[in-house]
This record gives structure tokens, sequence and C-alpha cells, in this order.
């Protein structure tokens, strides 16, 4: 994002994204406990090894590397074939060892990529913009504090810390410092969470905390090579909130310099309320965490033939998806992204067409009626009735001439709820469409019969009312008669 | 009581000439007259093993075949965890902690029938060479009680040569189990790193620390260790491998062209004459047996300790960072957290402890982890080629347990680089992940007893426990018992 201010300096942010995403396995990464969060039960999934107690000791879970491996593939990251833990140490109650078992410096994966698409409306035509991935690694997640007297630890006069947190399993994405604007970054966020819904390996519900994006921003004077004063913020549950926070600090930090103000190496947090920016803590040099090897676990050795494995297990992922549907379905990138943004939602489309219904009518279905009945209805495209291979059929019905669009677009709800065969429902409603012309002439002859003033006018120059005799003819048909033929005869009548 | 063995106690109960209940009752008895003078218990489990005894004899009594360790009283290091029952590392800061699992050993033991009579006295967390660091009391070496009995696992060894039990387990993370063995004239090995489960042991250093058995012949050793030994699916640097019974490695006669090599570094400056010799005649006794003996350097050795005081204590500095009042054990309140993890900690351990947290800390700090750390891990590399280097010309090597016998109480206190020699020789052998067996003989002058060590390649226990009954065979050091 170029912003011209008025010295007319024009000034760009550097961004990049540190994502820390939970994944769903059902035991946490070290001991065996279920990870489900359970805020009402404090405590309640917990065990001596997740709160490391003495003596105890941690072991991998499998499904965590799994994991950790696809999430690396799908994001074209370099899987290393030698890896390791390694202890970072820092104090705090809701680490119960005062160390995290993380990956330091031979982490899981290294040297990806992933590509956003940035359309500045929602019709036009997207950028495409590949986003660095410095590294992958996995680690264990802390407890949880809550602060009696205080939102923060300073202040509070005591403190409960609830363990049912400690040791999920989480991964660490970094990016590289390649987005320069907040919707590249809430894009790139939006992206990643999409691959993991697509890998099935994390849930991402940034408001349950489960996808977790802090941002380090900086702005320099277009031209200039250095990197300005880095600033990290955090506190951002929702996409919209990483847009805004970003695009509220890059306001704030050209303010400083164009006023001659220090900007601070420091940690800021995001108030929703205020939607803006505060100060949490300076960060002066970096902490010593004091890394070393975790002498408790083995290093990681992922053999060739077990990532061949893992790679044929991946499914078609966001992006592969979206250069097909353009590519090979002809369907615009607007469409694109809103099919295949939830993996159902594309398998569903997809399911539709494979019977050889056309894309872009499933597709005008799709993000047209059914969406705005999912939404309407807080559901899911797997919770409705109507069957993909349904969907095509009536798709299939309006085409030959079967029913008009109108009638389906009536008898659509009922399909949604009940289900069954297009076909069967308008053939037992009997909303088959009058394409006789005889019967349909008949119909007209009717009508106008019973309307000599409303006749009389439009012979007087009031055309408009052919829809009001167009409306009459569906009336009588129950809606039945079809729509072009109706329009044709009916103007051939009124003029004769 | 006291020249009892597994073997015998076992026949014993099978044939019915003792209950286990009357030989538990007696050891803990004869405990009771012994532990004011050695105090080599922390804890005496007298309920606990009065239990497991009785399970013993209901199923003699029910004609039910008995496995070799029902029955046996057995001395615990309170550094292993044991589930309702207190472990306390011998630190205050664990002093009312009582662990809700038990660890992997002893849950074993507890299987095979074997009758915890008690969890031993150490140096708080195994830092130590004296079990003076205890945060409770001082164990007196039974052969002179105004001696140490070594460390840190010195109250399981004092407890075995003062026959307050028959074996017991200690760990070893640099000479813990062998230093103490050798200064209390029994018999302690330290298995091959893997071969025995972690789970349950208090971290000390924990690409280090390994637990292995005391006994007062090498045969107990040998059974004690096949109990205790086998993969465990909680400890993942825990090697999966079939375990032998390592009882049928102790044969009347030295095997044909068995290579041992006498480690030529370790006879030089710093070791006593005495020990120098004891070691040499038993050296000499074993090639009488057959040995073909040849000298060996490992040029490397001595940097053992130095890489030794660098990696210990980096890894303890973490793996002691949780205890923070937070969770267990004692807790100091305070106005706010830091003081509150600051007041516990400083009021919970000892100066060793603390030392060792600070150089481990220091060590691995920014700025000086390339310098230390890395390159101690780097030299740890080199001590292990040594080593393979020489294994590949002989089956077992040979040096002194230690450099000295028994010093008193408080001689080295002050002076912690002096006790840190006394486990220059023992270090190497954790470093490089080996099994090590220390067992008597000889004595020196004051009648205190010298121990050998007997080094072997990885997993080769086999070798060490046929050498070392050769020899124990042929001569008669483990039948003298301390005079208490």
């Amino acid at each position: 994002m170029n912003v011209a201010t008025a010295s007319k300096t024009e000034y760009e942010a550097v961004i990049g994204l540190e994502t820390h995403c939970q994944l769903n396995t059902n035991t946490k990464i070290f001991s065996s406990e279920s990870t489900s969060f359970d805020p009402d039960n404090p405590n309640s999934n917990i065990s001596p090894i997740c709160l490391g107690y003495p003596g105890v000791l941690p072991v991998l879970n499998e499904k965590v590397l799994e994991y950790a491996v696809k999430a690396c593939l799908a994001i074209n990251c370099q899987v290393a074939p030698y890896s390791k833990f390694d202890r970072k140490q820092y104090f705090y109650p809701d680490l119960p060892k005062n160390y995290q078992i993380s990956q330091y410096d031979l982490p899981i994966g290294e040297h990806g990529w992933l590509e956003i698409e940035i359309a500045e409306k929602p019709n036009a035509e997207p950028v495409r913009k590949k986003i660095g991935i410095t590294r992958l690694h996995m680690e264990e997640d802390a407890g949880k504090l809550n602060h009696g007297g205080s939102d923060r630890l300073a202040g509070s006069t005591y403190s409960l810390v609830d363990f049912n947190r400690a040791g999920v399993p989480l991964l660490e994405i970094v990016s590289e410092p390649d987005m320069r604007s907040g919707k590249e970054a809430a894009e790139y966020a939006q992206e990643l969470r999409r691959i993991m819904l697509y890998l099935g390996i994390s849930d991402g519900k940034m408001q349950e905390g489960s996808l977790r994006c802090d941002v380090n921003i900086s702005v320099r004077p277009v031209g200039q090579k250095e990197f300005g004063t880095k600033v990290e913020i955090k506190n951002m549950n929702s996409f919209s909130a990483i847009q805004k926070a970003i695009d509220y600090e890059i306001e704030r930090q050209i303010e400083a310099i164009e006023n001659d103000e220090p900007i601070y190496q420091e940690t800021r947090l995001w108030e929703e309320g205020s939607q803006r920016t505060i100060s949490m803590r300076s960060k002066e040099g970096s902490s010593d965490y004091r890394y070393f090897p975790e002498p408790d676990l083995p290093p990681i050795e992922v053999s060739t033939e077990q990532l061949e494995t893992w790679k044929a297990q991946l499914p078609e992922l966001p992006a592969q998806k979206r250069h097909r549907y353009e590519e090979e379905l002809g369907l615009s990138a607007y469409d694109t992204r809103i099919l295949t943004d939830d993996r159902s939602l594309a398998e569903y489309f997809e399911k539709a067409i494979a019977t050889g219904a056309e894309a872009k009518q499933v597709t005008n279905w799709l993000i047209g009626d059914i969406a705005a009945y999912l939404k309407n209805n807080n559901l899911s495209i797997n919770d409705i009735a109507l069957k993909p291979e349904i969907l095509a059929e009536l798709v299939g019905l309006i085409k030959e001439g079967t029913i008009s669009g109108k009638i389906a677009k009536d008898i659509l709800p009922e399909l949604l709820e009940k289900g069954g065969s297009a076909k069967e429902l308008v053939e037992k409603k009997g909303l088959i469409q009058i394409s006789d012309t005889k019967e349909i002439e008949k119909i007209i002859d009717q009508v106008l019969a019973s309307h000599p003033d409303e006749l009389e006018k439009f012979r007087n120059g009031k055309t408009k009312l052919k829809g009001f005799f167009v409306g009459q003819v569906m009336k009588q048909t129950g809606g039945k008669a079809d729509p072009k033929l109706t329009n044709q005869l009916l103007g051939k009548k009124l003029q004769g | 009581m006291s020249q009892e063995t597994i073997k015998g106690l076992h026949q014993q109960l099978v044939n019915k000439e003792r209950s286990a209940v009357e030989i538990t009752t007696e050891t803990l008895e004869r405990i009771n007259t012994l532990e004011p003078l050695v105090k080599a218990f922390l804890s005496i489990t007298a309920d606990y093993a009065l239990e497991q005894a009785k399970k013993a004899d209901s199923k003699i009594a029910a004609g039910q075949e008995i496995s070799i360790l029902e029955g046996i009283p057995i001395g615990i290091k309170d550094n292993m965890c044991t589930q309702g029952i207190k472990t306390t590392c011998a630190s205050q800061i664990l002093a009312n902690f009582v662990p809700p699992y038990e660890s992997t050993v002893t849950q074993k033991l507890k299987d095979a029938g074997a009758v915890m009579v008690g969890k031993t006295n150490l140096d708080e967390f195994a830092m130590g060479s004296s079990t003076e660091n205890s945060g409770f009391q001082v164990t007196a070496n039974p052969w002179d009680l105004s001696r140490v009995p070594g460390g840190s696992s010195g109250g399981s060894a004092a407890a075995v040569a003062s026959s307050e039990c028959v074996v017991a387990l200690g760990s070893d993370t640099g000479g813990s189990i062998r230093q103490p063995a050798a200064l209390c004239g029994v018999v302690g090995l330290k298995p091959t790193y893997g071969l025995v489960s972690r789970f349950g042991l208090v971290a000390y250093a924990s690409s280090l620390d390994q637990i292995g058995p005391f006994a007062r012949n090498v045969e107990d050793a040998a059974i004690l260790l096949g109990a205790i030994a086998g993969h465990d699916r909680r400890d993942s640097t825990s090697l999966n491998i079939e375990i032998p019974d390592y009882t049928q490695y102790l044969q009347p006669e030295l095997k044909k062209g068995l290579k041992v090599g006498i480690i030529t570094e370790t006879f030089g400056e710093g070791l006593d004459a005495v020990v120098a010799e004891a070691v040499k005649k038993a050296i000499a006794q074993l090639e009488e047996l057959g040995a073909e003996v040849k000298e060996i350097s490992c040029p490397r050795f001595r940097y053992g300790l130095p890489v030794y005081y660098i990696i210990a204590p980096s890894e303890a500095s973490a793996n002691l960072a949780r205890y923070d009042a937070v969770k267990y054990g004692i807790r100091k309140e305070a106005d706010n957290l830091v003081d509150m993890y600051a007041t516990t900690r400083a009021a919970g351990f000892g100066t060793e402890v603390k030392r060792r947290i600070m150089l481990g800390t220091y060590a691995l700090s920014a700025g000086y982890y390339d310098a230390y750390y890395l390159k101690a891990q780097k030299v740890r590399t080199l001590i292990k080629q040594d080593f393979e280097q020489a294994f590949e010309e002989v089956d077992v090597l040979i040096c002194p347990t230690t450099p000295t016998t028994a010093f008193k109480a408080g001689e080295k206190t002050s002076d912690p680089l002096s006790m840190y020699l006394s486990d220059l020789m023992t270090i190497p052998v954790n470093l490089a992940g080996l099994p090590g067996m220390s067992l008597p003989c000889g004595f020196d002058e004051a009648g205190l007893p010298i121990g050998m060590q007997l080094i072997g390649n990885v997993l080769r226990e086999d070798i060490l426990f046929h050498v070392a009954h050769a020899y124990e065979q042929a001569t008669e050091w483990h039948k003298k018992q301390p005079q208490i």
C-alpha cells in the first residue's frame, strides 16, 4: 500500500505474520489427554505429563508430526529429513515446566510460500501474489491465566491458571515480510486458515484462539532498502481486525515519522473497542530464551517413503482449485473464490458438475439462492438435504425447458429441506412448464377477453401493460407457462 | 541377614524356611537399629513393605510360583517417583511432594513382588559426590561412620553395604552409582543409556541420567538389572531391545580370548597409590584367569570433567525450572509473582543445586552457547570416538572407579572442584552412554574399600557381568562386611 501524504513522501509498509495454529488431534502433543478446550471445566483435561511433574517425560504424538508435514507440503515448505525439538526457556505460571518444547534451529519445514489473490473490489480481476514462508515448526501450547481484579497479570490481586490448553499441539508458521497492506495480510491469514481447513488438521477458529496471528510491521519511504523500526501487534481475533489494526498502525507510524516522533520497538495490542493499537510492553533487544536441544525426545527423521505417503494423501488445495476452476471451467475469479473458500462447498460443486451440469449454472445457484438460504438459517452446505446430483438435475430441468427458472426457485426451499428428486417433485406438483403454443394462445385469448379496459389502454399506447398481461397468464397457469414463449405469443396477439 | 543374597532368600521362601513377612520384619528391625548411625533412608516404608511381604506369603501359601524378587527387601533412591509415597529428591523444595504416579522401575519391581523398605538419601537432585548435599541428613559410610558414602546415591550404597536391604536402586549421571559403590565396597552398575526407563526418575541431566542396581555381589546386580531393564513407551529415549537373562553370563571360567584394556590416562596424577596398586593387582588376577591385557589410550578421557560440567548443569538449569511454587512443592508467599519464584527457590534449593543452575543458565545464555554448550557437545562426540576406537581392540576397559577411598565428611564441602574430581573416571562413561560397573577390588590401610571400574561397549552389560563374576569368584573382597 502506497500512501501519499501532504509532504509528498510516499511510504510503504513491510508486514510479516507469525501464526499459531492449534491442531485438532484427539490428544495433546506429548501426552494422552483430550485437547478439548472446555473453559467451563478448568483443569479437567490434564495429567502429570502436561503439568510437567517431576520425573515425567514427553512422548511425541505421531499425529502431530503427520499434520505438520502435511501442512509443510501444502505451503510448499521443504520438509526437513532431520529435525529436532528444543527447549525454549522462560518463566511464566501458565508454562508448567517453565520451558516450552518447541523447535529452534532445525524446524520441520522451511522455505515455503503460499499464493494470495487481492481484488480491489469484489468483482474486479484479482492480482495474484506469492507470500514467502520462512518456517513452520511444531510446539506445545501453554495454559491460560485468569486474573482476578485486572485483565492482566499487572494489577491483579490473584491469578488462576487453567492447564486444559497446556500441551495442545501448535504449528507456528512464520511468513517473510512480504506483505504491504492490511488487506494482503488479512488475505494471507485467510488463505492459511483455508489451507488448514482443507487439510482437516485444525478448526481455525480465531474467536476461540485456535488460530492466532501476531503481526510485525514497519514503514519506510518507498525506495529505502533498510527496514523501519518493527512493531509487533497482538490481540486480533478476526481477519477484519488484522486488516484494521495494520491500516491503523501504518497511519500511526507514518504520522510519527512525519512529525519526527520516535517509533519504539514494542508490542502493541489491538483494542477492538476503540479501534486502535495501544502500547503493551517495550521489547528492548530480544529475549534470551536459552534454547538447547530437548534431551528427552529423539531427533525427528522423516523418510522419503513416509513423505510420499503423506503427500499422496493431500487433497486438492484452494489455490489449485482456483486455478482449475478458472482455467478449465471458465468460471470468473469472483465465483471461484466463493466456491473454493470452503472445501465442502467446492466438493459439493464438483459433485454437481460431475453429472454434466453446466458449471456456471450450478455456481449461480450455489452462490445465489443456496448461499442466501444457508446464511439465513446459519447452516453449512453439509447440513442441507439437497444432494449435489439433485441440484444438477434441477439445473438440467431448466435447461431442457421442463421448468422455468421461476418454478425452480419456488421448489428450491422444499428440496433444501426435504431432499428427494427435483424431477419427481415437479411431476408430483404438476409444475411442468406449458410449452404448447396452442394452449398458451388459448389462455392469452382468455386473459385479453377478460381485461378489455387494459387492452384498450395498451392499444392507445400504454405498452408497459404488456407486463401486466404476462403476469395474468402466469397467474392463470400457476407460473407454468414458458415465459419466453408467452412473451412472444402475447406480442403477436397484442399487435394483431 | 547380612550376607544374604537374592537367590539365598528366594530359596528360603520357596522352601518355606522363612516367610516374606519374617524377612521384612527382620530387615525393618535392622534398619531401626542402624539408621541412627548410617542415616541411609529419608523415609522408611514399613507398612508398604509389610503389605507387599504379605502378598508374597499368600502366594507362597497358595502354592503359586513366585518370581525371583518376590519378598526381597529393596531400597529405592528418593529421586524415583513412588505413587502415594513422598518423593523428595533430598530437596526442601519437594519436602512435601507425593507423586500421583509410579516410576516405571518401581512399578516393575512392585509387579515382581519386591519389597520396598524405604526411600534412600542422596545429594539434592542427585547433584554431588558425597550425599552431604542432601537437604535433610548426611549419610555415613558403614565402613567408617566419620566418612562419606560417596554420592549422589550414597543412601542406596550405604544401605546395601550395611545390609539394611539386600539390593537397591540408584541413579547415575556422572558416577552417582559407581562412585558410592566403590566407596562403600559394593557392586554398582550404570547401564547403557536407554536400557532402563527414566519415566518417573526426577531429572537432573536428562541425556546422562540412568538408573541402575546396587548389590553385594554380581549375581544380585544381574538379577536386579534384568528386572528393571526394557523398553518403555513412556520414555522416548528408552531402547527397544530384547532383554536377556543376565545371569546366563555368570560362568565359572572366563571366556577364552577375552581382551581387557587398561585406560592408560587413568593411572596418572591424583590417583592414590593404594588404589592404583589394588586395581593393578586385580588386572593381574584377570590375566591369571586367562584374559589378554593391553594398555589403551583414551586421550580425550580427561576432557570428560569439564564437558560434564557444561552439559549436566545446562540440562539441569532447564529441568529444575519447574520448581516454581505454582503447582507442587513448597511455596514461599510473596507480594508478586517474581518474588514468589525467587524466595521459594532461594529457600528450597541448596548451595550446590543453585551453583549448577547458575552454571547452566550461564552456559546456555546468548553469546556463550557456542563457546560452551556447543563446544562441549563436540568434545562429547570425541570422547565417544575414543571409546569406539578402544572397543575395536578390546572387550572391556578397566580403570579405578575413584581416585581415592572414602573421604571424611566435611573434608571437601568447601571445595567443590576437588569434590568434582572424585568423578573424573566415571563421567566419560555417561558422556558416551556406555555401561560401567564398579566392583570391590581391595581395601586401603584404613580398611576402606577400593573399587575398580569395568566399562563395556554399548549394550555389552553381558561382558561386564561375565568378567566381574569371574573376578568375584576368584577373590574374597565381596565377602568382607563393615563392622557395624
